[in-house]
């Protein structure tokens, strides 16, 4: 059997490389060929890409990040702390094997997706391994990952704060009743204040969303030095309201400044600070000078003429106003884009007239479509998700209901060009319909919370649920088509299986391969404590 | 330049620490890499190898401790031995360490000089290395032996 393995530690100087040999001496022992990519101080040879089409299964002993996890993808994988190799070597060796065995046999599709030889896909160019579309994909889901637990606990954590403290607590919107309370002392004994507890917590959250999810993309193309930029990028994407797009736009340019200076030959004196001062230094300060100055002002411009725009269309008629600000809503999730008409209908309700109402409605609608959509998504085309998008998925009920958008966040991220089209199209449906109901909806917020304060709640609530399930259909339809091309054209070889499957095996391997997955950092770091504590 | 720099020497042995805990065995090595000229700061770099003990304890099962640490105050990879009679605790399950490895590096090294230092790290694994340690008689003995077995 073949085995292919990295080994990590923190300083990079001891355990990676007592691990490496701990289990070389372990595989020699029990009869296997093991090929080891130590990520340590001394530099490491990276394995090649026959090393890695050719090998029956992957061992990551490391208490650090593994580098380039995507290469492995495709293999099963042992995940353990670096200490658990240096201690039981052979007992890994022995999981190891477990773990070829009880995968799929790869005998029609050997190594990676998209057929031909084992060797291809990875070709002699780069170690790196797949094409450009899955890297990038790897990347995406690198940022993904991280930002779903920042998701899911700051949206229960604001829904419950809407529960406890009804839709006030978020209003007025320059200085929040939330932050009056907090400002003011705690009072255990009103609900009210424990309601501004958990939205203040909840929000707090929220804010590193963009940043966490812009840091980790650039962290995921080049390492510790890129996020710094990818983090300061993403603040100032949430600074100048340019939301989570702008956080991707952030986080690739990151990445890819980063990677770029990597490359450049500096002078041996200045190469030890290069990735804590230098790289650090000149890639935040080109990454903010770019999300102020060239993403920031215009999209403060883009906002501004949209909700100009919106506000000179008073005399539309209600139906197509609603599907129009239905695909705003659901374009950027929290983005300018989502704000324009969310500002909009909000400043409608200071009217009271009917017609802001009904706005209002439309508004709230088709906010809580996104989540919604992509949580039915996970329940009935499970195949299609990772395992961390399905848990996700699992918090997305009620943050759709919440009229919490950005529940739909880490799917949108992921998945940009199917998932926001879908979206969009489901959002209008509700919108549109919303407004044909006549629903109206006095409170700015609150989702299902605030139903006994509409207008026709009936009629806003059928008006979610087609715009769901036609969502739902359009994002399950765009990604199984996308998800079988490859497999016959092999053009973009596992790069639509989010879990790191191979497209011609489909489905049947997730729960074998998914650990390999960039995006399962709850599983690394399970393992890690594990290992650390062991 | 620093190639030529052997990994350790003799004076950078000591076959009978002096008993106590693990930052008094930390402690006593140190000094000998300060007065051999390989450490230029004593208390950064002890804090350095502390604050490296405290991600995760260096003890190793088989009575291994090798604390170590990437310190600014470290101008040549550098490796101090030391044994133990009493026994050293670094937090491994099985107990104390007789065998200390103090592994020093610079904080900017060049991959060359890392090299040397992975090559002891493969070492330790290897249990007629360990045995050969616990068998020397004389710390310029144990010390030739570290040092062709890392440059093998």
């Amino acid at each position: 059997m073949k085995i292919v393995a990295v080994t990590a530690c923190p300083t990079g100087i001891a355990h990676t490389y007592m691990a490496a040999e701990a289990l070389e001496i372990a595989a020699e022992e029990a009869g296997h060929t093991l090929t080891v990519e130590t990520q340590g101080s001394a530099g490491s040879t990276p394995l090649t890409a026959e090393q890695l089409a050719e090998a029956d299964a992957a061992i990551f002993a490391a208490d650090v990040e593994v580098r380039d996890k995507e290469r492995f993808a495709h293999l099963p994988l042992v995940q353990v702390g670096v200490k658990k190799a240096i201690s039981g070597a052979p007992g890994l060796i022995a999981q190891a094997e477990q773990a070829a065995a009880e995968a799929p046999a790869r005998t029609a599709a050997p190594a990676t997706a998209g057929g031909g030889s084992p060797a291809t896909p990875a070709g002699a160019k780069a170690p790196a391994g797949p094409g450009a579309a899955s890297r990038v994909r790897a990347w995406l889901m690198t940022g993904v990952s991280f930002v779903i637990p920042f998701v899911a606990a700051g949206g229960l954590l604001i829904a419950l704060g809407f529960a406890l403290g009804g839709y006030q607590i978020n209003l007025p919107e320059d200085e929040p009743l939330y932050e009056t309370i907090l400002s003011g002392g705690f009072d255990a004994g009103s609900l009210t204040a424990w309601g501004a507890l958990a939205f203040g917590i909840g929000s707090a959250a929220f804010n590193f969303l963009v940043p966490v999810l812009s840091g980790y993309i650039a962290y995921a193309m080049a390492d510790r030095p890129a996020l710094v930029p990818g983090f300061v990028g993403g603040a100032i994407a949430v600074t100048t309201g340019a939301g989570f797009l702008g956080g991707l736009v952030s986080g690739f340019v990151a990445g890819g400044l980063v990677m770029w200076i990597k490359t450049w030959r500096v002078p041996r004196a200045l190469a030890g600070i290069m990735p804590v001062v230098v790289i650090p230094l000149i890639s935040t300060a080109v990454v903010g000078l770019l999300m102020y100055v060239v993403v920031g002002r215009p999209i403060a411009a883009a906002t501004d003429g949209l909700t100009n725009w919106l506000n000179g269309l008073s005399g539309t008629n209600a139906v197509l106003l609603g599907l129009l600000l239905g695909l705003m809503m659901c374009f950027d999730m929290g983005g300018p884009v989502n704000k324009a008409a969310y500002t909009f209908a909000v400043a409608g309700l200071t009217t009271a007239s009917p017609t802001a109402l009904t706005i209002m409605a439309a508004v709230m609608a088709a906010g809580m479509v996104p989540p919604l959509a992509m949580a039915l998504a996970t329940v009935v085309r499970r195949s299609l998700f990772t395992d961390v998008e399905r848990e996700n998925g699992r918090a997305a009920w009620l943050l759709g209901a919440s009229f919490i958008s950005e529940g739909a966040i880490p799917f949108a991220a992921a998945d940009p060009f199917r998932v926001i089209p879908a979206i969009m199209a489901g959002g209008a449906v509700t919108g549109a319909l919303s407004m044909a109901f006549g629903a109206t909806l006095r409170a700015p917020h609150g989702g299902v919370f605030v139903v006994p304060l509409m207008g026709n709640p009936l009629g806003f609530l059928a008006a979610v649920v087609i715009g769901t399930v036609v969502a739902t259909a359009l994002v399950v339809a765009l990604k199984s088509f996308a998800r079988r091309r490859p497999a016959g054209s092999g053009a973009e070889p596992a790069g639509d299986t989010a879990g790191g499957t191979d497209g011609g095996t489909d489905g049947g391997t997730d729960g074998e391969t998914d650990g390999g997955a960039p995006a399962e950092p709850s599983r690394a770091g399970a393992a890690t404590t594990a290992g650390a504590s062991a | 330049m620093t190639t030529s720099t052997a990994l350790i020497t003799a004076d950078l042995v000591d076959l009978d620490l002096p008993a106590g805990d693990r930052a008094a065995a930390v402690r006593s090595l140190a000094e000998r890499l300060v007065a051999a000229g390989r450490v230029s700061d004593l208390e950064q770099f002890l804090a350095d190898v502390e604050a490296r003990e405290a991600q995760m304890p260096t003890g190793l099962e088989g009575g291994i401790g090798i604390p170590h640490c990437r310190s600014a105050a470290v101008t040549v990879p550098t490796l101090g031995f030391g044994r133990s009679a009493a026994g050293v605790d670094f937090g491994a399950e099985d107990g104390p360490a007789d065998l200390v490895f103090l592994i020093a590096a610079p904080a900017g090294g060049g991959d060359e000089h890392m090299t040397v230092l992975a090559a002891l790290a493969r070492r330790l694994m290897r249990s007629s290395f360990k045995d050969t340690l616990r068998q020397a008689t004389d710390a310029a003995q144990a010390a030739d032996f570290i040092a062709k077995e890392v440059s093998a």
